[in-house]
């Protein structure tokens, strides 16, 4: 990346060394299989960790603060200077237990871009500036002259986010808005002609772009080459410490059905009453209201059903019967057929954005508390508990509040606490069945 | 062409049949959408669009291109068939006018063709997953239903219309000025809104995430019903993309036609969802008493929903309020009555299907006909041609060139589909391809070429290293 318009140069004798891998490449490095496996387990803790925070609905500032205190408790070495080793060997081992499913790459790539920007941010400015040039970004400062002709929109941009103006020897980077996908979704740059301009505070952006499309890459690739080679290779010593690793910190899969095996429609109403989480109950609810739901709202509850396990037909029959007044059934029926769609999990649930007409989302997150009360009183949570409900929800532990609720309604412990939906209902049928002695 | 002389000739008595001449009764049904496809439909231009260049003889082009977008169709019946895929027009021609399809959707491309992902999947290597897909907007004027009293759910009509003029108008400006987009189709959804696809090459290989950043770029409510938030800007002053749409669009519209068309503030009802708006108890009362109070007396002549906005205009605006933050009210009010209202789900994802442009949708027999951002103003939903209209047109052309039949024939050889011109299909038909379709299919030739080149002078480079 060329600065133009700086009028420092770096001379090479003052390199800057940042303890921030890029992990471009394997580490050369012998590396004995205890450590493997433990190193591997401590940088779980530390991406869980940062999941856990952003499905909590944590903010930026707040999340750099808990990415450096995981770091700091999790990846300490002994001797100091083998911590670049072990961060660089945990980050290629997990690579191998999440480059196996779209599921876990995508879990492992969002959640490894989340940590590198919260320590890219944390970084001296020369220690960034450092680290950029290791990407070599291609991008240039704009010229004094281009500066002045978009000054005015540029000085716009800084107010709406309630920033002082820029200065005249501020330094704007120009590049296509593809590559700052974040910060043109909150509007925080101005945008010409399908660029963007990015003020030097922002390069993180820029830089966590590279930093997720490179390990996007490299996780195919590692991929190809799990089954190719090392899952044969491996097959007595490493397969089975990453098999066994993967499934230690994601939860279970709940797209088939497995406990209760299927439900008919006739019952539906009478479960979704006693088992369904408010996320769900509230879109059922709306469905037999309004014979509609719109698109996430569809996909939120079809899922989650599909996971319950309606039957096919008797799904089909569901839709069809509820949007035969309003829609017509076939736009559920395409979205349905869908296999590859796992039912979402409370995380992705919490950090949606239902918008205008929607009904999908996590009410614990996404209500107005009057709502958020009305809708806990249907459900039978008494007065006192409901203070302490909403507690939880004002403190952003939405999963908490569900778990409360939970405990409320069923009047047994979760120790677990809710992670997903479908594990909501699998836990209240197991109680509603030991109580009865059958499934409701 | 015997063969095609005999269906047409066969189609023309299906029109006359038994019936008055010309007469066709109003409706949607099998019947009338077969002679639609056999003699209206644009297939060609639909398949050209689709093809984006890569149909020509470049050595340069992506033979495969095309065979690998979805088509799904849904039939009289309301069976739904999803995965349909095309290599060429006469293939997709020939199946539209078989099944008849009540609606015909259109999907991504696909990295492998969706007719055949079964036997992919097996091969384990090509996995089956979307690569390309225009960036679609979904607007619909039922989610209009809180800022508008004329009608409700799938109902329009021209007082609340207005409302997708200015979502047309907002969102074209903002992806030419501000994403730098060019090829831009906007179409008439057929009953109660507008599409909106986006077909420069750049904007078909976004990524979902891309896709994402600008539906939220686009995105000013936040929370719906069950949070009971509205509109919400922060900040000392608006992003220039949100100023722009406020002084050149949104403030014009809400002024000039909104609020005396939907009468937003005539009633206690309506001017109290407004009040609502502003946080300061002194505002609203000291606008509450003032309205409640000339209820009778007002014997100007001026609107009363003119007279009470510029009363609330001036109360927040005033210094005082200014330095408490009020004045963003204002805007607040006005952004919550007009600005667009997007599915954002719709266009997020890369294989969400949508309706193709030039259906008919079964509910109110219009055709689905593109608009012109350019002169959307004059865009009447209400005068779109209807499928029974058309079927007259045609019916009456037919009989009137009878005598040029020998021409039509001729035309026949290229575009089997004779007879548009002949009806108030023309001109969206001819609009579709002069300014949409040509300049489209232009750069995607030059797209062409130039990726060709660079690829030439590489493997140059190539050798010359060597
Ligand atoms: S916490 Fe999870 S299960 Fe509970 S309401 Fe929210 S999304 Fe649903
Ligand atoms: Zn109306």
């Amino acid at each position: 990346m060329q600065v133009v318009r700086s009028h420092r140069k770096s001379s090479p004798s003052d390199v800057v060394v940042s303890t921030l891998p890029l992990y471009r490449s394997a580490p050369p490095l012998e590396v004995r299989l205890e450590d493997f496996e433990l190193f591997a387990l401590d940088r779980l803790r530390v991406l869980k960790g940062i999941s856990d925070g952003l499905s909590r609905g944590r903010k930026p500032e707040e999340m750099e603060k808990l990415a450096m205190d995981l770091l700091k408790a999790n990846m300490r070495h002994p001797q100091a200077t083998e911590e670049v080793n072990k961060d660089i060997i945990s980050h290629f081992v997990l690579r191998l237990v999440y480059c196996r499913t779209e599921e876990l790459r995508k879990w492992f790539l969002s959640t490894e871009t989340a940590l590198f920007r919260y320590r890219f941010r944390s970084e001296s400015s020369e220690a960034q500036r450092a680290l950029m040039s290791e990407f070599n970004l291609p991008y240039k400062a704009v010229s004094n002259a281009e500066f002045e002709s978009v000054k005015e929109k540029l000085g716009q941009v800084a107010r709406s986010m309630g920033q002082s103006l820029p200065t005249a020897d501020a330094v704007y980077y120009k590049v296509p808005f593809e590559e700052v996908p974040d910060l043109v979704a909150a509007r925080r740059v101005f945008l010409l002609k399908g660029h963007a301009y990015v003020a030097m505070s922002q390069v993180v952006s820029l830089v966590v772009t590279q930093f997720r499309s490179h390990l996007s890459k490299a996780l195919i690739l590692t991929n190809r080459k799990w089954t190719s080679t090392i899952r044969d290779q491996e097959k007595d010593r490493l397969a089975p410490i990453v098999e066994a690793l993967s499934s230690s910190y994601l939860g279970p899969d709940y797209s088939q059905p497995k406990e209760f095996g299927e439900i008919s429609l006739k019952d539906i109403d009478q479960i979704a009453r006693t088992s369904f989480p408010l996320c769900m109950r509230h879109l059922f609810e709306k469905l037999r209201e309004e014979h509609h739901l719109k698109h996430g709202g569809r996909m939120q509850l079809g899922l989650f059903l599909k996971g319950v396990g309606l039957k096919l037909d008797d799904a089909l029959a569901f839709w069809k019967a509820e949007f035969a007044q309003k829609v017509g059934a076939e736009r559920f029926d395409k979205e349905y057929a869908y296999n590859d769609y796992t039912p979402y999990s409370c995380q992705k649930i919490i950090s949606s954005t239902p918008g205008v007409g929607d009904h999908h989302g996590c009410p614990y997150r996404h209500f107005s508390e009057e709502n958020l009360r009305a809708a806990l009183a249907r459900m039978g949570v008494s007065s006192r508990t409901m203070e302490d409900v909403l507690d939880k929800v004002r403190n952003r532990h939405y999963q908490l509040a569900c778990t409360l609720t939970f405990e409320a309604v069923h009047g047994s412990p979760c120790d677990t606490g809710i992670n997903h939906p479908n594990q909501y209902f699998i836990d209240s049928q197991k109680i509603l069945q030991s109580k009865n002695g059958s499934v409701a | 062409m015997t063969k095609e002389e005999a269906e047409n000739g066969r189609d023309d008595m299906i029109i006359d049949g038994p019936e008055q001449a010309n007469a066709v009764p109003d409706g949607f049904n099998a019947n009338y959408l077969r002679i639609y496809y056999g003699k209206l439909f644009p297939h060609a231009d639909i398949f050209k669009w689709l093809s984006y260049g890569n149909d020509g003889k470049h050595p340069a082009c992506d033979k495969s291109y095309v065979g690998r977008r979805e088509f799904s169709f849904t039939l009289e019946n309301d069976i739904y068939i999803r995965f349909q895929s095309f290599n060429s027009v006469s293939e997709m021609e020939n199946s539209i006018k078989e099944k008849c399809p009540f609606k015909i959707d259109i999907g991504p491309v696909y990295s492998v063709d969706p007719a055949k992902r079964h036997a992919y999947a097996q091969s384990g290597d090509n996995v089956f997953t979307p690569v390309e897909r225009e960036l679609i907007f979904d607007i619909d004027i039922t989610d209009y239903d809180d800022v508008r009293y004329c009608c409700t759910g799938a109902d329009v009509c021209l007082e609340c219309w207005p409302l997708m003029t200015i979502a047309i108008k907002v969102i074209d400006t903002a992806l030419r000025d501000d994403f730098g987009f060019n090829h831009i189709l906007w179409a008439y959804s057929g009953r109660r809104g507008v599409h909106c696809w986006v077909c420069d090459g750049k904007a078909r290989r976004l990524t979902n995430e891309q896709r994402a950043a600008i539906a939220d770029y686009f995105r000013v409510y936040k929370g719906n019903e069950n949070s009971n938030k509205k509109v919400s800007l922060p900040g000392l002053v608006l992003h220039p993309f949100l100023a722009r749409s406020y002084t050149e669009v949104l403030k014009g519209f809400f002024e000039g036609k909104l609020l005396s068309n939907q009468n937003l503030l005539s009633s206690e009802e309506r001017y109290e969802k407004i009040l609502d708006m502003i946080p300061d108890a002194s505002v609203t009362s000291e606008l509450r008493g003032r309205w409640q109070d000339n209820k009778r007396s007002s014997m100007s002549k001026d609107d009363i929903n003119i007279v009470r906005w510029e009363q609330l205009k001036q109360v927040l605006q005033s210094g005082k309020q200014k330095a408490q933050g009020l004045r963003r009210c204002v805007e607040e009010i006005v952004f919550s009555y007009t600005y667009p209202r997007l599915d954002m789900e719709v266009s997020k994802h890369m294989n969400h299907l949508l309706k193709a442009p030039f259906c008919v949708h079964p509910k109110t027999g219009r055709v689905c006909v593109p608009i012109d951002p350019n002169n959307c103003d004059e865009f009447d939903p209400t005068t779109v041609p209807t499928l029974s209209q058309l079927l007259e047109e045609l019916n009456k052309g037919g009989l009137r060139q009878d005598a040029e039949n020998g021409m039509f024939i001729l035309c026949n050889v290229i575009y089997p589909y004779d007879g548009w011109d002949r009806t108030s299909l023309a001109e969206s038909i001819a609009f579709f391809r002069s300014s949409f379709l040509q300049p489209l299919l232009k750069s995607c030739k030059e797209e062409i070429e130039s990726s060709y080149n660079t690829k030439l002078q590489q493997s140059k480079n190539n050798t010359l290293s060597w």
